[in-house]
């Protein structure tokens, strides 16, 4: 079996989750695997990373060197290649930075590409078997992978849980002497944080959270309406975002805001995994829509197959002539 | 600048629900409606936007068969200047590296400053584009959501990272970037407009055409493929409310304030 590394994302010292993900994943790819971490990056933010991962892989490769302190593909994937042996499984979270490296990386190791990968059914001879998801999650797919020239397999954030294995006492091995200076055609400037909006929807305990099923940009005061009755926020799905139909600081997922509340309103969302990504604290999840087969049903503690054009305002005035009850 | 975009017909999961066939080897396609891949469709609009601005020629092209050919008229429709069609028996049952291979040859035929593709298919891994900058040995970024031409044969970018956060970066060209929706609003294509490049040829490049050995592409050179389809079970399934509209409002109402929801 050939061996399996690890790719370790960090910041500021500290290891992503994921990093405990991918030694899961790759003990179900080979139960008797030692995986080995590799990590690029500079001075002590690298060496406490490092240090952060002794109890869960027997070895760490660290790369150390000036050009990595920012995570750039181009550089990361050139490092990488002076010292991933041959045949080697590469293993990559499947996130924004995991997306640039990971298949530029396997035509250079000339290794096989799998992105995405939710569970793994296992080795057969050459063969890597893999689950992986399509068409936003309504249907799943087996996929097989030749594992004879290596592969590069990009794992989904959450799809693996971390497991406490044998306590393992990593020994950490300085790579850097190989690699030598490293350019790019790509260069990283800055990081722009994320504006703050009008409202913000991580403090609201009920939020009413629109998807491509709003249709249009004027029946999003069908949500507005509600979550005012509600005394809730309006929350929202990438695809609301993407037609401008609403800011981003309104966006629930991993390419947006993570979200705790205690009542979750999934109106007219399918459910990808990367809007389910920023719902944390598992809330109450109330999702109506009108296909069936979409994937939120899966995840829901209540399911309405409805319209929400027409139930939200049915929900509305009900909110309203209780309201209004009460108030009397 | 003369730009690239490589686009994808798919079934347009707005439109359809997706079933398995009978047998479970694929999905149900007899019913399907396809679109263009709707990343695709913004990488095409941030092309037409740039010559807008800068002046050049905006290419589409895709990897497929004769039906695929819409796609690309409803992107000359939208103001792409010509449309390419790479069709072979031989490509059939690539995987992503084939088709990145396919695609390298017909970047080698042209002389494109900027290679643009969506950055993922409904169906697709996020793969071809950096797969194509990684054979053409030209820097990569993915999940693009601005660009701006600089002086000196060079763009700024930004990419998408998490929490909402921006990643500026500077790229040099010739390169390829993955167009991540949201980046621009694409403009409305109407019937006239397809109808105004319903007879436009489509040239067409087969393996030969474009030199590419059939042992390089197609079903016997790829290293991953599907094998079957199936329904995943995620959790343990929502209650589903069967009762009327009205019945379930109440039930709702009912459930958001047992839950704190109602203040």
């Amino acid at each position: 079996m050939a061996r399996i590394f690890a790719y370790i994302v960090h910041k500021s010292g500290v290891v992503d989750d994921s990093a405990f993900e991918l030694a899961a994943a790759a003990r179900k790819i080979d139960p008797a695997a030692a995986p080995t971490a590799i990590l690029t990056g500079s001075g002590s933010d690298l060496d406490a990373a490092c240090a952060a991962l002794g109890a869960s892989y027997p070895e760490i490769w660290k790369i150390a060197n000036q050009a990595l302190a920012y995570p750039n593909a181009e550089l990361v994937r050139k490092a990488l290649l002076k010292v991933l042996p041959s045949d080697s499984i590469v293993l990559v979270a499947h996130e924004h930075f995991g997306i640039d490296l990971a298949p530029g990386l396997s035509i250079k190791l000339n290794a096989a590409f799998v992105s995405d990968v939710v569970d793994v059914s296992g080795v057969a001879g050459a063969d890597l078997k893999v689950v992986r998801q399509e068409f936003g999650g309504q249907v799943s797919t087996h996929v097989v992978c030749n594992i004879s020239t290596g592969a590069v397999v990009t794992i989904r954030p959450g799809a693996f849980k971390a497991v406490e294995g044998p306590a393992v006492n990593g020994s950490v091995i300085d790579k850097s002497s190989e690699v030598g200076t490293l350019t790019a055609g790509r260069r990283y400037l800055e990081t722009i944080v994320a504006e703050a909006g009008d409202v913000d929807i991580t403090k609201h305990n009920v939020l009413v959270s629109i998807g491509r099923g709003i249709q249009e940009k004027d029946n999003v005061a069908i949500a507005l309406e509600l979550a005012d009755a509600l005394g809730a926020a309006v929350s929202c799905s990438r695809p609301v975002v993407d037609a401008k139909w609403m800011e981003k600081s309104r966006q629930v997922g991993s390419s947006g805001k993570t979200v705790k509340p205690k009542v979750y309103l999934a109106c007219g969302i399918s459910g990808a995994f990367q809007h389910l990504a920023g719902i944390k604290g598992s809330p109450f999840l109330i999702a109506i829509n009108k296909n069936p087969k979409a994937p939120i049903f899966q995840v829901a503690d209540v399911g309405i197959v409805d319209d929400i054009l027409e139930f939200l305002p049915e929900l509305t005035n009900k909110v309203r002539e209780l309201r209004g009850v009460a108030a009397k | 600048m003369e730009i690239l975009v490589c686009v994808r017909r798919v079934p347009d999961t707005s439109e359809n629900e997706i079933e398995l066939n009978r047998t479970g080897n694929d999905i149900e396609r007899d019913e399907l409606v396809y679109s263009i891949n709707e990343a695709d469709n913004y990488a095409v609009e941030e092309a037409l936007q740039i010559v807008a601005r800068t002046g050049g020629t905006v290419t589409v092209a895709t990897v497929g068969g004769e039906d695929d050919e819409e796609v690309l008229r409803r992107e000359m429709a939208m103001g792409a200047n010509r449309g390419v069609l790479m069709s072979d028996d031989a490509f059939s049952g690539s995987d992503g590296r084939g088709i990145a291979t396919i695609l390298k040859a017909f970047v080698e035929k042209g002389h494109y400053d900027l290679v643009l593709t969506g950055v993922q298919a409904e169906d697709g891994g996020a793969q071809v584009g950096g797969m194509l900058a990684a054979l053409l040995d030209y820097p990569f970024a993915s999940l693009v959501t601005s660009i701006e031409v600089l002086e000196g044969k060079k763009l700024k970018i930004s990419r998408e990272i998490a929490g909402g956060n921006k990643e500026m970066n500077e790229i040099d060209l010739p390169c390829v970037l993955s167009i991540q929706t949201g980046i621009n609003e694409p403009r409305y294509v109407g019937m006239r407009g397809i109808r105004q490049v319903a007879g436009v040829a489509i040239p067409t490049f087969g393996a030969k055409d474009l030199g590419i050995g059939v042992c390089a592409v197609g079903e016997t050179a790829a290293q991953v493929r599907r094998v079957d389809y199936f329904v995943p079970i995620l959790g343990k399934g929502a209650e589903i409310l069967r009762g009327t509209r009205e019945e379930n409002v109440d039930k709702v109402l009912e459930l958001v304030a047992a839950k704190g929801g109602l203040k």
